[in-house]
């Protein structure tokens, strides 16, 4: 496509786009150092809801089992998301192969609802039949987070793979490496910022999802978002922002940090081209 | 690789995916067959087995009522209605952006693509949480317009349909942006010029050449928003208040309000069922970008 300076027209858009995305969350940032209770009249500034929010042990609480599940789902969901990406990118047909990538491409979409219910029923029915989960918590949050995330990890590092050239694996299988050892010594090392984004946006997924982990949850793991979610629905409170702000600010240094680290690696490709 | 390898590199993704993909699905649809009783679990069985007399209970009475009783099948239509418009909304806003971070030089472009992508890394609920606090009848909005004189009394916007809009506009706006945007950046520059080159106005070049060679994001984009919109909960629940009727909401207060697992699972089949053709489509569109 053409490129070059941006039309006017262009720049007009764009301005009034980013508006609509940004005007809420700078709001939300503001208000979460006013003094006041009231979210919506300002009242001077204070660090105040900062405060509470960290006095809140039910708040730090499901901010630690949404970290730990959020980890462990992540990390799984790359194991997993990468082994289905080679099924599909790198291995001809198979019996079952439509199969599995439906699979992989229908929880990118799925209402989380479905989902949700799917699940926590399966788990009651292994229960009943196989005694196992006993009982519901983290762990089958945990699965049911590895699932869904399993399938975004795929479609990113799978497109990684397409571009992967494959002479360079060929090469190394030529010079006597067994499959393994290929796929440890050279693909992986190549693929790893697709790992490194796959794993970050599962991350992100399990660490945002509401409605899944309030279907599959049971006594004694509430996570942040079902937290969260259960003092928004008591009323609006100025504590919320202040989390919001942490939420946004950890977000956008990880997002730039990623974004300055591929720039960097785009910049050195051109010179390395160049030279 | 080795038959064992390659065997065990597609067995484990595959066995994890029919056990807690594919197999919880033919679990809800059993159970939407069942009646709702008050005990653990909450539903009968199909099949029993006493004195010596296997019974298979088939109960199409969910199904019944769900017909019979008229909120589900409003339910059903407005959140098919309201997804479907939220999801035009969408591709009106969302493509003339995608289109203009397209055109920009490599370096804005990554830019302007992340800032997109941004707010989506930020938390889904506090992005919708914080509309409560523009949209309320003393929010920003409604003090901003008292303040300086237009109105008197407040526009009621939250607890409104048009809430409902706007929340999935803005959750899912990165969703339209991103698969048009690497649809329109492959596209071949010297096709536009071709067509320039034989007398085309700028406007034509658009509707003849970029907006059908388009056509792929434009599908993926729209299907990314429409479907999870249709069963969203988060959104209505929030923003549009008791008036508006959606039916990842009715499912939701079936199933941890009723607790009629039966009910919210027959909901969830019918849900599925409607959702099949477009997911269908969304699947072939994948399953094309990731094998080819």
């Amino acid at each position: 496509m053409q490129t070059g300076k941006l039309s006017n027209w262009s720049k007009w858009f764009l301005s009034l786009g980013f508006f609509f995305l940004y005007a809420p969350i700078i709001i939300l940032v503001i208000f979460s150092f006013n003094k006041s209770e009231l979210v919506t009249v300002w009242a001077g500034f204070s660090f105040r809801w900062y405060g509470e929010l960290f006095r809140d042990p039910q708040m730090l609480g499901a901010a630690w089992i949404s970290l730990k599940i959020a980890v462990l789902a992540a990390s799984a969901a790359v194991v997993l998301g990468t082994m289905a990406s080679i099924v599909m990118v790198r291995m001809g047909a198979f019996k079952g192969k439509t199969a599995f990538t439906s699979m992989i491409t229908a929880p990118l979409v799925m209402p989380e609802v479905i989902t949700g219910l799917s699940l926590l029923l399966l788990f009651v029915a292994m229960g009943q039949t196989l005694g196992w989960p006993g009982q519901r918590g983290m762990l089958t949050i945990w699965i049911a987070h590895v699932t869904f995330c399993t399938a975004f990890v795929a479609v990113v590092v799978s497109s990684r793979l397409q571009e992967l050239d494959e002479s360079i694996e060929e090469a190394a299988q030529d010079l006597g490496a067994p499959p393994w050892k290929v796929f440890f010594l050279v693909t992986l090392p190549i693929i790893a910022p697709a790992l490194m984004s796959g794993w970050l946006l599962a991350f992100t997924l399990s660490l945002d999802d509401l409605v899944i982990a309030s279907f599959v949850s049971g006594p004694g793991a509430t996570t942040l978002p079902m937290q969260v979610f259960s003092s928004v629905r008591m009323g609006i409170s100025p504590q919320i922002n202040a989390l919001a702000t942490i939420i946004i600010g950890l977000a956008s240094i990880a997002v730039l940090v990623a974004w300055w680290i591929a720039r960097r690696e785009g910049i050195r490709a051109v010179k390395i081209s160049e030279s | 690789m080795s038959k064992l390898g390659v065997r065990s590199v597609i067995a484990v993704p595959y066995i994890w995916l029919l056990m807690f993909f594919l197999v919880p699905f033919l679990i809800v649809f059993k159970i939407s067959f069942s009646e709702m009783q008050y005990a653990i679990p909450p539903y009968t069985d199909l099949v029993t087995w006493a004195d010596e007399v296997l019974t298979i209970n088939l109960n199409l009475g969910t199904y019944a009522y769900l017909i019979n009783d008229d909120l589900y099948i409003r339910a059903y239509m407005s959140s098919v209605r309201i997804a479907f418009f939220a999801t035009v909304c969408a591709l009106l806003i969302g493509y003339p952006i995608a289109y203009a971070i397209a055109r920009a030089d490599t370096a804005t472009r990554n830019a302007l693509l992340m800032l997109v992508m941004l707010p989506s890394w930020t938390s889904f609920l506090i992005r919708i949480y914080a509309w409560v606090g523009i949209l309320k009848n003393n929010g920003l909005i409604n003090n901003g317009l008292i303040g300086i004189g237009i109105i008197d009394e407040p526009i009621a916007m939250l607890n409104t349909e048009f809430a409902v809009y706007l929340g999935i506009v803005y959750a899912y706006l990165p969703f339209m942006v991103l698969p048009i945007y690497t649809n329109l950046v492959k596209l071949d520059n010297s096709l536009l010029e071709a067509s320039a080159d034989l007398g085309c106005p700028p406007w034509k070049t658009f509707l003849t050449v970029t907006l059908p060679l388009s056509k792929a994001g434009i599908i993926a984009g729209c299907m990314l928003v429409f479907i999870p919109s249709v069963g969203e909960f988060v959104i209505p629940e929030m923003l549009g208040g008791a008036e508006t009727l959606m039916i990842g909401k009715v499912l939701w207060q079936e199933f941890f309000n009723n607790r009629d697992w039966p009910v919210a699972s027959a909901v969830a089949i019918v849900m599925l069922l409607l959702l099949l053709v477009p997911i269908t489509f969304f699947h072939r569109y994948q399953a094309r970008e990731l094998e080819s």
